[in-house]
């Protein structure tokens, strides 16, 4: 922080100008406590100067007490949370932690290695663009690196970056690291990641992780922090327009907006679009804000459009790009994940929330389970707490949606327990059982006129 | 594409889950503390529901030992933007005479904020109420859900904690029971004054430097706002430049030294300083996990 010092007030007009162009990456770390992965996220905390004076105090304090590195500090304890967890030593739960460069924000999602791995694994995944998987460089591949790197590819993160720690346990040798590289590789190629990247690091003395290490001059590739600010992860560009209408805003008579964050494309004043379930079509009127009417506006804002023409859209339609609407059906194939205790009865109905509705369904065939070590079908009756599988889902009415891989907020569901409310799984949407789904059969509602109009023809 | 910078996914995370509140849930309410990062969450409910008011009042648990002007800021932006304000005070503490002078910080706080705010949502019904609250502001805060559910007792369960997916939230609850919603779990205190600089956005001037007649106990600087602030033997008050990184009661915020009297300046400082935010306050210093053990009996 030294260098900040010396900012002046007026650099700080430029300095703010410059920052407020940062951009967002959402990663997750996944690795148990031997792995040192809270080591590696507390020295990224403590090398990006993000732990100010009294944490810092407070964490030489603890380490007298409860650390594990003798006289030095251990980095660990900034991001030790529960005194619950400190007691038992391990991490129970998801915590969320943030830094930021010049050029990124950062949020951590920060998951055990051992407890509840799945459940909260796929949680803190939800939400991640990458995911860092850190691996022991004594131990290699273990079958952990294998369900984390499943789970990762399960959730759809499609670039994951492989830490391979403790590097200076093994004299910083190459050929180590190749052939743990290689070993993941062969790993990956199971599963579906867009990249996958090895990075030799040790996380206890800062190597290769905020800056290039001076001790394993073989390696040419990026630090870990470097690879976290450059890696793309910007949405398609030529997706379709979606958005899930979350609420509909009727402050009077004379005004009707619908609310949503847009899940895929843009949308611009004047777009056709149609809205689905009913397949009702319209144009964009206005793309109302804040701050006056926008023009247009893309993937991830949370906007308010009017219509033009007064047709009947609530909570749950989805608005599409008038000429490529989204599919809708009540039956799908899917993959679940089950949270909680209480084992999941296939028959019994429960709450599916989507992004923007909640609706009764039930679980009709659970087909197989899915062993997240080797991958391997099992049969099974039931899906227990952390299992995994794939089943037949039925819902009380039709959903708009699209396959989770092609998008997250169009095809993920929460599973939430009639009796106890509690969220007791969580799913990704494959395929739709029906057939020709996205057909508009109340396209014969259609005027004749309108008709002409989206075909370009005179009626 | 045009790339989202990250206040603008920040910005609308926090109007997603606003309206995923007033979509779901039968009666929200809006905690309002006056500080800054209720500027920022009055602003954003603000952009949520345009054109229309935020469809929910705002709560103002007041322990009548705020700083003066953060009652007049309150009614003001109140005012302003023609919000229904919920003023409450526990009058039985009142009754009683607490104080965070007579009956020291840890009793003050217990009565007159956790107790007055678990009166405040029961007496009104409230199934959820929205906080400013930041998942970097505290360890134990690191953990906690968007949507926190809370039982017919108030209570948090860090344990047993509902899983939270995608944006996806669980906005259930049985009758008495209620969820706490925290729209900028997210943001850090430099994405809040990025935001409140961007968007221009008013603040109360304790956040800027001053002359202001302060006293010093124990190290910290405390404001003397009124003449209920008892003087030791010799004591005067010294008019010294200084600023509030947080508000809340004057007695338990500490201000410190400083010259910024913009708000570029003010992040500048904040931008070198060596304290974290939460030192200010003489609550949070008791014991080591004591902002999650306050958490779990109902604290904010």
């Amino acid at each position: 922080m030294a260098a900040r010092e010396d900012l002046a007030s007026a650099d700080i007009a430029t300095y703010l100008a410059e920052q407020e162009q940062k951009t967002l990456l959402r990663f997750i770390t996944c690795g148990s406590v031997d792995d040192g992965k809270s080591t590696l996220i507390g020295r990224l905390l403590f090398d990006s100067k993000l732990i100010y004076e009294d944490q810092l105090a407070a964490v030489e304090r603890d380490s007298k007490v409860a650390g594990t590195q003798g006289e030095k500090v251990d980095l660990a304890l900034l991001v030790d949370g529960l005194a619950a967890e400190r007691e038992q030593g391990i991490t129970i739960d998801v915590a969320y932690r943030f830094f930021s460069t010049d050029r990124r924000k950062f949020i951590v999602a920060d998951t055990p290695g051992h407890e509840q791995y799945t459940r909260n694994m796929a949680t803190g995944a939800s939400t991640a663009d990458v995911a860092v998987l850190l691996i022991d460089a004594r131990n290699g591949v273990q079958a952990q690196t294998r369900r984390h790197a499943y789970i990762t590819s399960l959730l759809g993160i499609r670039h994951v970056v492989v830490a391979v720690n403790k590097m200076d346990l093994v004299d910083f040798a190459q050929s180590r690291f190749d052939e743990i590289s290689r070993e993941f590789d062969e790993l990956a190629g199971h599963l579906e990641f867009a990249s996958a990247t090895s990075i030799p690091v040790s996380a206890l003395d800062g190597d290769n992780v905020t800056a290039r290490s001076t001790r394993m001059p073989w390696y040419e590739g990026p630090a870990l922090l470097g690879y976290l600010e450059e890696v793309d992860v910007s949405p398609q560009e030529l997706a379709a327009f979606r958005m899930p209408v979350q609420w509909v805003n009727r402050p009077n008579h004379e005004f009707r907006g619908f609310c949503g964050t847009i899940a895929a494309g843009t949308v611009a004043r004047g777009d056709a679009v149609i809205a689905m379930p009913s397949g009702r079509r319209s144009t964009v009127d206005r793309i109302v804000s804040f701050a006056g009417d926008l023009d247009r506006a893309v993937s991830g804002q949370a906007v308010t459009l009017t219509l033009a023409d007064e047709i009947d859209v609530s909570r749950g339609d989805v608005l599409c790009s008038g000429d490529d609407p989204a599919e809708q059906s009540d039956q799908f194939a899917a993959h679940i994940v089950w949270m909680h205790a209480k084992p999941l009865l296939p028959g019994r109905q429960y709450r599916f929330k989507t992004d923007n509705q909640t609706v009764l369904g039930s679980v009709t065939d659970l087909k197989y389970k899915v062993d997240v070590n080797s991958f391997a079908k099992q049969a099974g009756k039931t899906l227990e707490l952390n299992d995994i599988g794939v089943a037949n889902i039925a819902l009380a009415k039709p959903v708009v949606f699209a396959p989770y891989r092609d998008n997250r907020r169009l095809g993920s569901f929460i599973i939430i327990d009639r009796q106890s409310n509690e969220t007791v799984g969580a799913g990704m949407l494959d395929f739709s059982l029906r057939r020709a789904a996205n057909v508009v059969w109340q396209e014969l509602e259609i005027g004749k006129a309108q008709r002409a109009a989206q075909k370009h023809q005179r009626p | 594409m045009t790339q989202l910078t990250h206040l603008d996914r920040l910005e609308a995370e926090s109007i997603h889950i606003m309206r995923e509140v007033v979509a779901e849930c039968d009666k929200p309410v809006m905690l309002y503390s006056v500080g800054k990062d209720s500027s920022v969450m009055l602003r954003l409910a603000l952009k949520a529901f345009h054109p229309a008011r935020p469809p929910f009042p705002l709560l103002h648990v007041d322990t009548t030992w705020k700083f003066r002007e953060m009652i007049e800021f309150r009614d003001r932006m109140a005012g302003q933007y023609g919000l229904d304000l919920i003023v409450h005070i526990n009058e039985e503490g009142v009754a009683e005479g607490i104080g965070p002078i007579s009956h020291g910080s840890a009793v003050h706080t217990d009565v007159m904020k956790t107790q007055a705010l678990k009166q405040a949502l029961d007496r009104y019904g409230f199934d959820a109420a929205f906080g400013g609250a930041r998942r970097d502001e505290d360890k134990s805060r690191a953990k906690e859900r968007v949507f926190s559910f809370r039982s017919a007792q108030h209570r948090w369960d860090p344990k047993n904690q509902r899983p939270e997916l995608w944006s996806i939230y669980n906005t259930r609850v049985a009758r008495g029971e209620s969820m706490r919603v925290f729209p900028m779990s997210n943001w850090t205190e430099l994405d809040i004054w990025q935001y409140i600089h961007r968007e221009n956005i008013e603040i109360p001037s304790l956040y800027f430097a001053a002359r202001r007649p302060v006293v010093e106990r124990d190290g910290v600087l405390i404001m003397v706002d009124d003449e209920r602030l008892p003087l030791e033997k010799g004591e005067r008050p010294q008019e010294r430049m200084v600023r509030f990184r947080t508000l809340g009661c004057y007695p338990l915020t500490g201000a410190i030294e400083s010259e910024a009297t913009t708000l570029l300046e003010i992040i500048r400082e904040t931008l070198v300083t060596t304290s974290s935010e939460r030192q200010g306050r003489v609550i949070d210093s008791d014991v080591g996990a004591s902002m999650e053990q306050k958490k779990q009996e109902g604290y904010f």
